[in-house]
């Protein structure tokens, strides 16, 4: 009994090793995020692969339990606590169960998904000196292999071990004492990881990198600011060029079908000063297709030239299909709302999406054309939309359900002044300020639904004052967003009307996903310094 | 090695917020005046003259410290329970650093009215004027004296450039005044004016405490807190026709708003 008793207990042990190293496999294969998987995004609903969800810069999630049958009822179901100060500005990934995000300060961190347990935490030690424009933020990272990616604040790109958050690779994208950074989250494409730079407010000339992931090698770099002999430099006056700034600070998107990637940049520096950097300032405040793999520049579009009022043009770039025709989206911040064939780059048509003043004419390529009075003078123009844009970084989402491009809008003008500065390395250069504008009306702000057909707006929900929270869309009818007075809201995406909100106790500064663990959908928004994740009763 | 590089780390940083190594220096003003426009100008105005948001910095005497030390704190750590954010943090501008900070406060210095400024009024019958006839304390406070449905005005003199102070008694409505700040939120609630129903046919006139989308929390003119579901109203209405009177030359002459204006001063520089 005894023997036969230990050789059952033998034989069950070595069946359940047999069996156990099969779950080890069966768990690292399903660890492994390959190219391929990125690409296959939407086969795969329950995780939420990169910054904007898949490729197309959609930021639509296809779950559909929570909808606008039940939106009313759901309820938290559990938060992170960073309990750093400062905006917080993460999107995370989910893949398999495992949450992967970041926070203020270069902290970056995976939790269970279902219950928001860490399952590790990292934070970058950062020099004293660092020169983040816009706070210690961070806006999420990328996913491949078995690494998870970002960039910091000390413009360094990381590879951290996604099992254990410990460093894989670490390369120095530029020396952040001359004021770059890195604020976006990369995205992953091929076997590549790519960044654009943060730095615009301090004189950098401005840049694209990619980087292999499996090593850190350098790929390419793509100067956003041509040099010398290259196409574009001659839209520089002298030596501007060399402090030209077109800063790449947000999250690029990918088309497979023509193995394009597509980036954009930011304003010219000084943001303010136009006096002195003669010309259309290229690749300022551009939509960028390049070919992912050499980082060769395919087609550019201009959306602001020779660029005075700091209209980043760093809107993800949404790729939109209508039968035939394959097109690019853009809410810019200078108030346009501009679709473009994004085979060839040519502009389909632009339409103002809030107030603008600083244009009343299109030039022959149908590009809204400035104003020479819209220019900032020593004493002040006033010109909407203001500095911060009709829009900014926070993300749009399509909903291809409803067919509508949802973003958020801002409603501010400023008053623009300009005063000669000299350049000095690591030191805000803005060439002078702006000023709120002295309205009676305060600023406000909305979410507007936008047919991208023909840029009529189809609705909109009015925020009391200007929000900094982007858009998410989902499969259950629903459009998810944040409001400046700390609400996350659920509304319906065909009307407008609000099905729920939830009271976060902070401005939102971050833009939503949504994921599902065991056939359970959640929703994640960063507010305050918490992470917040909803879901049904 | 390590307790030593501490050390004189600290000793260092102390040595460095104590005195202004650019004091006096034009150059440094120059390049402070170009930070400032970046970092301050949006509340404190061009020219450091105040504005709706932020008090006039020319003045010499300042609220929290005139000192080179006190400005630097006052900078680099803003001020808790105003608008007045640390440096670099979600307020507006880009961040400076020490230096850079150190140039602002010579500009500050640059562009300060060294000669005190002329007594304007009679801060005694500005006073009066105050708690009796022209009736600012049936809705202001100064002091702990006086009404909760307006603004305190303890210590606006001092947060305040004059003309905004004129400007708010002759056109209360030009700029509402700034209420509740809350830490991540760009703008103050400012004090609007609201008139709600209730689904029971109660009507309420007062000013907005604070309200989001679906929230809102109000006082009446008699000082009752209302907190309500925007939802559940008959009506809500909301005004920037602020509820405090104008008041023309008719009802307080020129003299009169400098000896107010002047109790203001007064009554800040003594609330410290």
């Amino acid at each position: 009994m005894r023997a036969a008793g230990m050789k059952i207990l033998r034989v069950s042990l070595v069946a359940a090793m047999v069996a156990f190293s099969h779950l080890l496999v069966a768990a690292a294969a399903e660890a492994q995020v390959t190219a391929q998987r990125l690409l296959d995004s939407a086969k795969e609903p329950q995780n939420w692969l990169m910054y904007s969800g898949d490729y197309s810069g959609h930021r639509y999630s296809t779950l559909d339990q929570i909808n606008t049958s039940n939106a009313g009822s759901v309820v938290p179901k559990w938060a992170y606590q960073t309990m750093a100060g400062g905006k917080f500005e993460t999107t995370p990934l989910v893949v398999d169960g495992v949450l992967y995000a970041t926070g203020q300060d270069n902290r970056v961190f995976a939790l269970d998904a279902r219950t928001g347990r860490p399952i590790w935490q990292y934070q970058r030690a950062l020099p004293g000196d660092i020169r983040p424009c816009c706070g210690r933020i961070n806006r999420g990272v990328a996913i491949l292999g078995d690494k998870v990616f970002f960039g910091t604040l000390d413009a360094h790109v990381i590879a951290l071990d996604t099992k254990t958050g410990n460093v894989v690779w670490d390369e120095t994208a530029f020396d952040y004492r001359q004021g770059y950074s890195i604020t976006l989250a990369p995205l992953a494409v091929k076997n590549l990881v790519i960044v654009g730079v943060s730095g615009g407010e301090y004189g950098i000339r401005g840049f694209i990198d990619a980087y292999d992931a499996a090593t850190g090698e350098r790929k390419w770099r793509f100067y956003t600011v041509p040099g010398p002999g290259e196409p574009g430099h001659e839209t520089w006056e002298g030596d501007s060029w060399k402090v030209g700034g077109a800063p790449a600070w947000m999250t690029g998107t990918y088309d497979p079908a023509t193995d394009t990637t597509f980036w954009t940049t930011g304003n010219p520096s000084p943001s303010n000063r136009g006096a002195g950097r003669e010309g259309d300032n290229l690749y300022s405040n551009s939509l960028l297709a390049l070919d992912p793999s050499s980082g060769k520049l395919k087609w550019y579009f201009q959306f602001t030239k020779h660029d005075e009022h700091d209209w980043d043009a760093t809107q993800v770039p949404v790729m939109i299909d209508q039968g035939e025709k394959h097109l690019i989206a853009q809410a810019n911040r200078n108030g346009f709302f501009y679709v473009l064939d994004r085979t060839t780059g040519k502009l389909e048509y632009s339409t103002s999406y809030a107030k603008t003043t600083w244009s009343n004419s299109k030039d022959a390529e149908g590009r809204p054309a400035a104003l020479p009075t819209a220019s900032p003078t020593p004493e002040g123009t006033r010109v909407c939309p203001g500095a911060l844009g009709a829009t900014n970084w926070m993300a749009p989402t399509y909903d291809p359900q409803t067919q509508l491009f949802y973003v958020t809008a801002r409603e501010q003008c400023d008053v623009f002044s300009t005063a000669p500065q000299p350049y000095e390395a690591g030191h805000a250069y803005y060439g002078s300020a702006y000023f709120p504008n002295d309205d009676a009306v305060p600023f406000w702000g909305a979410l507007r639904a936008i047919d991208p057909a023909t840029g009529k707006i189809k609705w909109e929900w009015k925020h009391p004052s200007p929000s900094w929270s982007g858009v998410l869309s989902t499969a259950g009818g629903l459009v998810f967003t944040g409001d400046a007075e700390g609400n996350f809201i659920a509304l319906e995406a065909a009307t407008g009307k609000a099905l729920w909100h939830f009271q976060c106790g902070a401005s939102v500064y971050a833009s939503p996903m949504s994921y599902a663990v065991n056939g359970k959908q959640y929703v994640v928004i960063a507010a305050g310094s918490a992470l917040f994740a909803f879901g049904l009763p | 090695m390590l307790v030593v590089g501490v050390l004189c780390f600290f000793a260092g940083s102390t040595l460095a917020q104590d005195k202004n190594p650019y004091a006096g220096n034009p150059k440094y003003a120059q390049l402070g005046e170009f930070q400032f426009r970046l970092n301050c100008a949006f509340c404190h105005g061009l020219g450091a003259k105040g504005g709706g948001r932020g008090p006039d910095l020319t003045r010499a005497q300042k609220r929290h410290g005139s000192g080179d030390a006190d400005l630097f704190r006052t900078i680099t750590e803003g001020v808790p329970g105003t608008a007045m954010p640390p440096n670099g943090s979600t307020g507006q501008g880009v961040g400076m650093t020490d230096e850079e900070i150190w140039q602002v406060i010579t500009y500050i210095r640059s562009v300060e009215v060294k000669s005190p400024a002329q007594p304007m009024g009679d801060a005694a019958h500005g006073k009066q004027l105050f708690f009796g006839p022209a009736a600012c304390s049936t809705c202001h406070m100064v002091g702990g004296k006086g009404g909760r449905l307006g603004p305190d005005l303890t210590t606006t003199g001092a947060a305040r450039n004059t003309d905004y102070l004129v400007e708010s008694v002759r056109n209360p409505s030009r700029r509402l005044a700034q209420g509740v700040f809350e830490a991540m939120k760009e703008f103050a609630q400012e004090y609007e004016t609201v008139k709600v129903e209730t689904a029971d046919g109660q009507k309420f006139t007062g000013v907005v405490l604070n309200e989001d989308s679906f929230t809102l929390q109000m006082m009446d003119m008699r000082e009752q807190v209302h907190l309500f579901d925007k939802s559940q109203l008959r009506s809500f209405a909301e005004s920037r026709e602020s509820l405090m009177p104008v008041y023309d030359a008719k009802m307080l002459s020129d003299k009169d708003l400098q000896d107010l204006i002047a109790f203001l001063l007064a009554a800040a520089a003594d609330s410290k």
